[in-house]
């Protein structure tokens, strides 16, 4: 074949950027091609395509979506931590002239894609998907305001995840750090398609997040149950109304940024240069504009899961409600005010940095104020220590030294010197650890049986928890250690021995933190085989106080049959004090959204669009963006979009409910 | 959780005093109020983070749900009082802070001058501060000493007890000039300049390095600091002017290239105007320098002109490399009139077989702009070339 034809067909993907020479990747490759044929072959073999599809990958329905952002969230997990476990090794060996296992180009990619990952498709993923499928349920609404922009939403962070994965094995990945600071990222420095990759799966994973932003946001405000004020909304709903409107308001900075470098590197203009006039310091502003709101987003969320979980476990009204719901405000604003932080020490001067600083410190103060707020449910409670209320023990303890370090980091000076040092990567782990992984395991533990109708096995959940917390301790109390020796990140060869025992201790702590994610899953496994002993037949396991408990485990696809009314913030705990009867009959029709497919396809469009872009193969960029507008035009053509569930059906769905709580008793 | 930290304890002693914390125990003063600025930090906010730790281990007891004995409050949930107390307490803690922080952000500023050099010995006129440029090198260290007309590669030494005035700039991309003993970093970057001033007390070799990933060679590109007597430092300075290379513009564009592990290098004598070329990425002959682009700019600028001026503006290294759109860069070689201009690139053009005739871009560019020196728009229709001299790369 001709050259330019070839050139023309491929872009610039040739044999070459498969990295069949790097054995590691070979052999993953390998593993992940058994363990996927494997996983298409049960499948076939079951023939669960079309069940998948129709039931799952079409679906509109909150809660199903919610599940599959948690599956995503769980796999890319997986695929995070063996990033971190490698790096760990590899810090832990490469000492006394040994230049580890890892070649640089090879861990470079690593720590990049660790950190993109951890944050976007683990963290994130998870976040939307508690918010997803709790939020409509607290509020006692029938779904999200708009189902089909929902399951489209999902389907783009699944596609940058595939981005992402595709890099593994196709090219390679970034090798600039998690966000990618020109000039380093820039086409004079990284001309390969590492960083093309990173821009393009953020920015169709960012259209997902944007967009389920919106979604959520809108749902909060138009679709709660009557009765329920603002004041009256469950914490958790607070705190995500708080997270969405950060997404909103900060995505599309991050979205322009990326835009930005992509202009640089593909027509050449100049925002990031170091020639012509560009400026790299903007990069690094705009990249933290977005990125502070963003551990906010990760974070309070789980503020609310604590909040909702310290409540329900110590059996007593949450302390201090109209204060947490202003602390909440009060974070989501200031969150905007302090991105300078970050970078301290690139000279922005005396009165910038101590105004950003101070700004950063007074944040502590409403989440100092949270933290006592929870404390104080706690005084005077009965509490119970299932798992949900032990992660939240664990993450009291944790955060708050996470918390400590984080405004240390804020003063300044002293931030000169523990600027990027293993002290910063110790602080942050700390706190998103310590802060948004407690919390996702106590909301998965929590609000489990309310998704499958059976509780999750608390004896692997036992292992798991404190494998989790005792290796967090091991793994990055020795990084504090070494940030204090003036160790700092990303190094990837040491040349000081003294060094290596605490890296060995942090190896050590991540091989608990395995220990941890495997009883995690032996944890679902088990729960799945015991699940009739594990049965929830009453939709109300923990004796729960919001809305969410008053309908059955799993609830049926329309939540609720009668939309309940509200009197009280703790709306299910009023209603079974006010000795609340289920209605029994005058069912009616209830009208639901249909399911479509094309949000499955628009993604996938979207896939190929970017693959076309980061491959330099203009023909497929071309045909699949003429495509995904057609697909979306067309879609707008599609008038199937909504049906009514049968009276009847509600009847019956209602009827076996009511068999199940009277042999309940 | 509990029960495993006290059996830790033992080990963790041992192997805490066996390490050397430099960031708590530095060597140079600023690190030194620094390291204060952490302690004193971290002080201030145990005062609330232990109470509350112990209260959550105490209420998490207390309150158990076997604990049938505790009082058991469900429907309490407000109490002014306590909140007053939650609000303020941290408040009061940050007030503080937040006055610690104004004053150390702008005592310890890195860009102000010192003026003590350890506690109770006040800078006077008889230290004379040593000037250090830093290049921050694809992958390694460049220092000039511009007061001695001498450069070092990946070592750097300076007398103790002097004040030191770095000068800091890189050659291609982002990284933090860091000496954990000396004082707190500050980033180098390209095209920029940043400065740090600090002084080291105590005589020894220091580890420095850079703390901001820069590429592939980032984990090599540390350098040995020495903080000397002054004899040492004068013997140095000395030794250095015996070495055999010398750093002008070519030997500088050699050093730029990427390389990693680079082994200690002096030079005996610096080009004196090679750090302002390195700061205005004009060292390479033919590029306009940054300073005088903007003196250009300030007045006005080039005008059309500029537009076409891009080669000698381009720095970027491997710049388009890979990329697809965009112009190919091209120069201004003659400001003069249309007829002039046709005369110079018909005899340019005769002159020279591989020139490239550029191609016709004003509907591109706004076909409404004239030319200098066109007064109609017949008169450029009758100018078979335009005006300005492009070459091929």
């Amino acid at each position: 074949m001709p050259d330019t034809l070839t050139k023309f067909i491929f872009g610039r993907l040739t044999w070459d950027s498969l990295p069949l020479h790097e054995p590691i990747v070979v052999a993953t490759f390998v593993a992940v091609a058994l363990g996927g044929i494997a996983l298409l072959g049960v499948i076939t073999y079951f023939k669960l395509w079309g069940y998948l599809w129709r039931e799952w990958f079409t679906s509109v329905d909150h809660k199903k979506i919610g599940i599959m952002y948690m599956v995503l969230g769980l796999i890319m997990l997986l695929r995070g931590f063996s990033d971190a476990i490698m790096m760990r090794l590899q810090q832990a060996i490469a000492f006394n002239g040994s230049e580890g296992y890892l070649n640089s180009h090879h861990y470079d990619q690593i720590f990049t894609a660790h950190g993109v990952i951890m944050i976007f498709f683990v963290a994130m993923p998870f976040v939307t998907g508690l918010m997803n499928f709790v939020v409509p349920l607290q509020i006692g609404a029938r779904d999200v305001s708009f189902p089909f922009l929902n399951n489209f939403s999902f389907w783009m962070t699944v596609g940058g995840a595939i981005l992402v994965m595709a890099s593994l094995f196709v090219g390679e990945f970034a090798r600039t750090g998690w966000l990618a600071y020109p000039p380093l990222s820039g086409i004079g420095y990284s001309p390969d398609v590492g960083v093309d990759y990173y821009i393009w799966a953020l920015q169709v994973a960012g259209v997902g997040t944007t967009l389920s932003g919106i979604n959520l946001i809108c749902t909060i405000i138009k679709m709660r149950a009557p009765g329920m004020t603002m004041m009256r909304m469950p914490i958790f709903t607070w705190t995500s109304l708080c997270t969405n409107v950060l997404i909103v308001a900060s995505f599309p900075v991050l979205t322009a940024v990326l835009s930005l470098l992509a202009l640089d590197r593909y027509v050449g203009t100049n925002f990031f240069t170091n020639d012509f006039g560009g400026n790299p310091m903007m990069y690094v502003n705009l990249i933290w504009i977005w990125g502070h709101p963003e551990v906010y987003i990760l974070i309070l969320p789980l503020f609310g899961v604590f909040s909702e979980v310290t409540s329900t476990f110590s059996g007593k009204r949450l302390f201090g409600y109209t204060s947490m719901v202003y602390a909440t405000v009060v974070i989501t604003i200031l969150s905007y005010l302090v991105w300078l932080h970050h970078f301290f020490t690139m000279g922005s001067g005396a009165s910038v940095n101590s105004f950003f600083g101070i700004t950063t410190m007074i944040i502590s103060i409403p989440t100092g104020a949270k933290i006592f707020n929870w404390l104080f449910t706690m005084y005077r409670g009965r509490i119970r220590f299932e798992l949900p209320m032990m992660w939240t023990v664990a993450f009291m303890l944790t955060f708050t030294v996470g918390g400590m370090t984080g405004v240390l980091l804020a003063v300044p000076p002293a931030d000169f010197v523990l600027h990027n040092s293993l002290f910063l990567i110790a602080h942050f782990h700390n706190v998103i650890i310590g802060g948004v992984l407690f919390g996702l395991f106590a909301g998965i533990a929590y609000w489990w049986p309310k998704a499958f109708g059976f509780k999750l096995d608390p004896f692997w959940g036992k292992v798991s928890f404190w494998c989790w917390v005792v290796g967090f301790w091991f793994a990055f109390m020795p990084l504090y250690i070494l940030g204090l020796m003036g160790v700092t990140r990303r190094m990837r060869v040491f040349d000081d021995p003294s060094l290596q025992i605490w890296f060995v201790i942090a190896a050590f702590g991540a091989v608990l933190i395995a220990c941890g994610i495997a009883a995690f899953l032996i944890q679902i496994f088990v729960s799945i085989r015991r699940r009739e002993a594990l049965a929830d037949t009453t939709g109300d396991p923990w004796d729960g106080r919001t809305l969410e408990w008053s309908t059955s485990s799993p609830p049926p696809a329309y939540n609720f049959a009668f939309t309940p009314v509200i009197r009280d913030n703790d709306a299910w705990y009023d209603m079974k004090q006010a000795g609340y009867i289920r209605p029994l009959a005058g069912f009616k029709p209830i009208h639901m959204p249909s399911n479509t497919g094309t949000g499955i396809i628009l993604a996938a469009f979207s896939v190929a669009l970017g693959f076309g872009l980061i491959w330099y193969i203009w023909w497929l960029a071309a045909l699949s963006f003429v495509c995904l507008i057609a697909t979306a035009i067309g879609h707008t053509f599609n008038y199937h979009r909504d049906f009514h569930i049968p009276a009847s059906e509600v009847t019956q769905t209602e009827e076996a409910r009511t068999t199940l709580l009277a042999a309940q008793g | 959780m509990k029960r495993f930290g006290a059996l830790l304890l033992l080990p963790l002693a041992g192997l805490l005093s066996g390490c050397d914390m430099v960031v708590l125990a530095p060597a140079g003063d600023v690190a030194a109020q620094q390291r204060d600025l952490l302690v004193v930090s971290t002080l201030l906010m145990l005062i609330i983070i232990v109470p509350v730790m112990a209260l959550t281990v105490f209420f998490a007891w207390r309150y158990r749900q076997s604990n049938t004995s505790a009082t058991y409050a469900p429907d309490w949930d407000h109490s002014t009082k306590l909140e007053l107390v939650i609000w303020a307490a941290p408040l009061l803690i940050i007030i503080c802070l937040g006055a610690l922080t104004w004053l150390g952000a702008h005592l310890l500023d890195p860009y102000r001058r010192i003026d003590r050099i350890e506690a109770g010995q006040p800078v006077t006129q008889l230290h004379k501060p040593l000037r250090v440029e830093v290049v921050a090198l694809d992958w390694k260290w460049l220092f000039i000493y511009p007061d001695y007309g001498i450069a070092a590669v990946n070592e750097l030494a300076a007398p103790v007890n002097q004040p030191i005035d770095f000068r800091i700039t890189s050659s291609a991309v982002m990284n933090s000039f860091y000496i954990p003993a000396l004082a707190g970093q500050i980033y180098a970057m390209p095209g920029m300049e940043t400065k740090l001033h600090a002084v080291i007390n105590r005589q020894g070799t220091y580890s420095g390095f850079s703390a901001n990933y820069s590429g592939a060679g980032f984990s090599g590109m540390r350098f040995a600091f020495h903080g000397l007597s002054d004899q040492a430092f004068d013997q140095w300075v000395a030794q250095t002017r015996t070495a055999s290379a010398a750093l002008n513009r070519d030997s500088y564009l050699e050093l730029e290239k990427p390389s990693e592990n680079e082994p200690v290098r002096h030079y005996a004598s610096v080009d004196p105007a090679l750090y302002g070329a390195i700061l205005n990425l004009c060292v390479e002959r033919g590029k306009m320098c940054m300073n005088e682009m903007m003196s250009i700019d300030a007045k006005g600028g080039l005008g059309l002109a500029g537009v076409r001026n891009t080669l000698p503006l381009q720095y970027d290294k491997l710049a388009r490399r890979g990329a697809v759109f965009g112009n190919d860069p091209s120069y201004v070689a003659s400001i003069c009139t249309a007829e002039e201009a046709a005369a110079v690139s018909r005899a340019s053009r005769d002159a020279w077989p591989t020139y490239w005739p550029a191609k016709n871009l004003s509907p591109l560019r706004g076909a409404g702009l004239l030319r200098p020196g066109t007064d109609s728009r017949s008169a450029e229709a009758d100018t078979p070339t335009v005006g300005l001299l492009r070459r091929e790369l």
